[in-house]
C-alpha cells in the first residue's frame, strides 16, 4: 500500500485504493487533533513549505497546522514579499525552494497545471493546494472524509453539487474522486457556469436545483467565485439567490438524513441563505476540522513514501 | 555553375532521370564531365521547391527566438525555397521600410526566397488601412493582420476593397476574440484539466463573415489555418457557389488533437487550438476534396522561456518548416489519402498560384528550385537537429517518412544531407 507517486497533483492521479488509504489514515489523524497533546513525530526533522500564489485562509492554515502537529519545520511564501513580485519565473522559485532541503512543497496557483509543470523538475514532493480551475484534491479528500464518517460505503450514494461548476476546482476533484469510489454525482448551475463536456467526468447534469438535490445523500453548495469571473455570468445576486441557491425548500427534497456541505468561504445570501448554512443538517464546520486531518494524512503518506526511497 | 542530379525520381514520373542545372536555371542535358558537381540521388524523390504562404521569421524584434538567417536555413532544411513571413514583428511590418529591411536580410542570408506579407492595418490594430500600395512596391505579396484578426466587419470590408485595387490578396486568421479567451479547444479535455476553452464557433463565425464579405464584394479572401469541421463545410459550400475563397491548414491540424494537451505540454498550444478527432477528420477530407487549397506551416518559433512555463501563460505556436513535408507524406500520402502529386500541389503550386508567385516550374529555363526527399526509409525526428534557434516542436521523437536530403534554390544548394 502507500502512495505510488512522489506528488499529490490531483484526484485524477489517485486510485480508489489510494483514496481509501488517505481517508482511513485521516480518521486516525483526527484523533490527534482532538487530543489534549496535539503532537506526533511523523514529520520530525522534515521540512514543509507552503507556496501560495492565491489568497487562502483555511487551506493554508490547515496545511500549516497539519505539518506543525506532526513536528515538521515549516515555512510560508506568499506572492507578496517574495521574489515572485520581482518577476521570477515559477520554475526558478520552485527550484530555489527545492534546493533548500525542502521535503514537501504545498502550492496553490492561479494557473491550471502549474503544480504538474514544476513537479518533474523537483526532488521535493509537490502537493496541489488548488490550481486554477483544475483541481483541489485535498478539498475533495476532506469532503469525502466528511461523507465517509457518515456512510459505510460510497457505492451508489447520491451527491448533489450546485453552483458555479465552470470555475470550480472543487467540483472537478470531487467528481473524479467520488465517481472512482462508485458514488453518483449530479451537478447543476446556471448554463453560463456549466463547462462543456462536464459529463465526461462521470457526473449527471441536472435540470434544476430541485432535480439536482432530489433524494441526495449529501448536498454541496459552491462559492460563487467572483474573482475568477471574467465577465458577468449572471445578472444579479438577487436573481442568483432566487433561482440557484440551496434554500431550505430545496434542501428538504434531499433524503431526510442528508447533510449539507460547502467548501467555504461562503457568500451568505448568495449560494446559501444563512439559515441553511447554520441548519442542523450543515456539516460545514466539521469539514474544517476534517481538512486538517486529511492534510495530516496526505503529508504523512507522502513522507512515508519518501522515507522508503 | 553547372550541376547534375543523377537518378532523380521526379514526383510525377515513374522512371528515374537526370536533372541538369546551369546558371541557376533548369537546363538541357549537357556532358557530365563538364559539370562543376554531380550528385547521385540514387532514386530519391524530387519535387519542386516547396512554398509556404504562412510563417513567422521573428525579425525584426524577436531575434532571440529566430532571425531571418536561421529561419530561412530552417525552411531550406524542410525543402522550402519560397516562404511568406507574417508582419507581426516589432516594429510591425506595416510600411515599406520594414518590408525592405526584411527582404535585404533575406537576400543576404541566401537560404530561401522570402516574400513578406504586410500588415493589413496600421500596427495590426484593426483600425486604419496600411500603406498597401507602397508596401507592394517594396515587395509584399499579401496583407494580413495574422494573429490579431480584423474584428470590425466594416474595416475588413475596406481592407478587402482597398487591397483589391492593388491586386493584393488578403489573408485572415479567423477567430472571434470575444469567444476565444481560452488557451485550448473547448470540450471535454479543457473541462477535465481546467483550462479555459476556445470554441470552434469562434473560428466558424469569422470564417462565415469573411465568406459573406467576399461573396458580397466579389473580392478574393484567403482563410488562414483552418482547424474546424464547420470551417471546412462553409468553405466547401462557398466554393461551390463560386465565391473566391481559398484556404490553408497546417500539419498539426491533421496530425494532432486536443487530447495532446492533457498533460499541460505547451508544445501543443497554438492558435487556433488543436481540435478533436472529428475536426481532424474533416480537415483531412477537406484536403482530399480540394476544399483546402494549401498546407502552410504557421512556423512560429518561441524561446524556451516562453514555452517552459504554465500552460495558460505559454505563448502560442510551434515550429513547422522542418517537419511539414514529412508529416504530409507520412499522414496523407503513405496512408493513401492523397497522392504525392496532390501533396506537391498543396505545398507548392497552390500557394504559388494564390499569391501569384510563379513558383514550381521545372521546365528548361525555369528557376532551379527543388527539394529531394527520402520517402522510402523511416527516420526519427530529433529536435536537437533543428536549424531553427527555437525548439518548440511537438514532434520530437516521431517516426516519419520523407526526410529532406537536398534543397536547391536558384541553382544553389541551400541544404544537403546527401554526402
Amino acid at each position: 500500500m502507500g502512495l505510488k507517486s512522489k506528488d499529490l497533483l490531483g484526484m485524477k492521479q489517485l486510485t480508489a485504493d489510494e483514496i481509501m488509504e488517505i481517508l482511513d489514515t485521516a480518521k486516525t489523524m483526527k484523533l490527534v487533533i482532538s487530543s489534549a497533546n496535539k503532537k506526533t513525530s511523523h514529520l520530525q526533522g522534515k521540512s514543509v513549505v507552503t507556496l501560495f500564489y492565491e489568497n487562502s485562509t483555511r487551506t493554508r492554515l490547515s496545511f500549516e497546522l497539519a505539518s506543525k502537529y506532526m513536528g515538521s519545520a515549516s515555512a510560508n511564501i506568499s506572492t507578496s514579499g517574495s521574489s515572485v513580485k520581482k518577476g521570477e519565473s515559477l520554475l526558478d522559485t520552485a527550484r530555489t525552494i527545492d534546493m533548500m532541503g525542502t521535503d514537501i512543497i504545498i502550492m496553490r496557483h492561479n494557473q491550471s497545471g502549474a503544480p504538474h509543470f514544476i513537479a518533474p523538475y523537483l526532488k521535493s514532493s509537490v502537493v496541489n493546494a488548488g490550481d486554477g480551475m483544475n483541481e483541489h484534491p485535498t478539498q475533495a479528500l476532506l469532503d469525502m472524509l466528511t461523507m465517509y464518517e457518515r456512510f459505510d460505503t460510497f457505492e451508489g450514494k447520491k451527491i448533489a453539487i450546485c453552483g458555479d461548476i465552470y470555475h470550480s476546482r472543487v467540483v472537478r476533484s470531487n467528481a473524479i474522486g467520488l465517481t472512482k469510489l462508485g458514488a453518483q454525482v449530479s451537478v447543476y448551475g446556471p448554463k453560463t457556469m456549466m463547462p462543456i463536456g462536464i459529463e465526461n467526468l462521470g457526473v449527471r447534469i441536472a435540470d434544476s436545483v430541485a432535480d439536482c438535490v432530489k433524494d441526495a445523500d449529501a448536498v454541496m453548495g459552491l462559492r460563487v467565485q467572483l474573482e475568477r469571473q471574467q465577465k458577468s455570468l449572471f445578472p444579479s445576486i438577487a436573481e442568483y439567490a432566487k433561482f440557484y441557491a440551496i434554500t431550505p425548500e430545496m434542501l428538504a427534497l434531499a433524503k431526510p438524513d442528508a447533510f449539507l456541505m460547502h467548501p467555504g468561504p461562503c457568500n451568505h445570501g448568495v449560494e446559501l441563505p444563512t439559515a441553511v448554512y447554520d441548519c442542523d443538517q450543515s456539516v460545514i464546520n466539521e469539514q474544517v476540522t476534517n481538512g486538517v486531518a486529511v492534510r495530516m494524512a496526505v503529508l504523512y503518506l507522502l513522507m512515508a513514501r519518501r522515507n522508503q526511497l | 555553375m553547372r550541376l547534375v542530379l543523377k537518378n532523380a525520381k521526379k514526383y510525377n514520373e515513374e522512371t528515374l532521370s537526370n536533372i541538369y542545372i546551369e546558371d541557376g536555371k533548369f537546363a538541357n542535358e549537357f556532358a557530365e564531365d563538364t559539370a562543376d558537381r554531380v550528385i547521385d540521388l540514387k532514386g530519391a524523390t524530387v519535387t519542386p521547391g516547396l512554398v509556404d504562404m504562412h510563417c513567422h521569421l521573428r525579425e525584426p524584434g524577436g531575434e532571440y527566438k529566430e532571425t531571418i538567417k536561421t529561419g530561412t536555413a530552417s525552411a531550406a532544411k524542410g525543402g522550402y525555397t519560397s516562404i511568406c513571413c507574417m508582419p507581426n514583428t516589432n516594429p510591425v511590418a506595416d510600411n515599406a521600410a520594414v518590408i525592405s529591411g526584411i527582404m535585404k536580410k533575406a537576400e543576404e542570408a541566401g537560404n530561401c526566397r522570402v516574400y513578406p506579407i504586410g500588415a493589413a492595418t496600421k500596427n495590426i490594430e484593426g483600425d486604419q488601412i496600411s500603406e498597401m500600395g507602397l508596401m507592394k512596391d517594396a515587395g509584399i505579396v499579401a496583407v494580413s493582420d495574422d494573429g490579431r484578426p480584423i474584428k470590425n466587419a466594416g474595416i475588413m470590408r475596406k481592407v478587402l476593397e482597398y487591397a483589391s485595387d492593388f491586386d493584393i490578396p488578403v489573408l485572415n486568421h479567423c477567430e472571434d476574440k470575444s469567444l476565444a479567451e481560452g488557451a485550448m479547444n473547448e470540450g471535454p479535455i479543457s473541462t477535465t484539466i481546467g483550462i479555459r476553452g476556445i470554441p470552434t464557433a469562434a473560428e466558424d463565425i469569422m470564417i462565415s463573415r469573411d465568406i459573406i464579405l467576399s461573396e458580397y464584394l466579389d473580392i478574393p479572401v484567403h482563410i488562414c489555418h483552418v482547424s474546424t469541421k464547420g470551417g471546412v463545410r462553409m468553405i466547401r459550400d462557398a466554393k461551390a457557389r463560386g465565391v473566391k475563397v481559398t484556404a490553408e491548414t497546417c500539419p498539426h491540424y491533421f496530425t494532432l488533437t486536443d487530447a495532446c494537451c492533457e498533460n499541460y505540454d505547451t508544445n501543443f498550444k497554438m492558435h487556433p487550438p488543436l481540435r478533436t478527432q472529428e475536426h481532424v477528420d474533416a480537415i483531412i477530407e477537406g484536403l482530399k476534396d480540394g476544399t483546402i487549397d494549401t498546407i502552410a506551416t504557421d512556423n512560429a518559433p518561441h524561446h524556451e522561456d516562453e514555452k517552459v512555463c504554465e500552460f495558460s501563460v505559454a505563448l502560442n505556436g510551434i515550429l513547422g518548416f522542418e517537419t511539414a513535408f514529412a508529416l504530409g507524406y507520412t499522414y496523407l500520402v503513405k496512408t493513401g489519402v492523397i497522392t504525392l502529386e496532390k501533396l506537391v500541389d498543396l505545398m507548392c503550386f497552390a500557394p504559388s498560384k494564390i499569391l501569384k508567385l510563379g513558383r514550381g516550374g521545372m521546365e528548361v529555363g525555369d528557376d532551379a528550385d527543388l527539394a529531394v526527399f527520402n520517402t522510402s526509409d523511416e527516420f526519427t525526428f530529433d529536435k536537437n537537429t533543428l536549424l531553427s534557434k527555437s525548439r518548440n516542436t511537438p514532434y520530437d521523437g516521431w517516426k516519419l517518412y520523407g526526410e529532406t536530403l537536398l534543397t536547391i534554390m536558384g541553382g544553389k544548394v541551400t541544404y544537403e544531407k546527401l554526402c
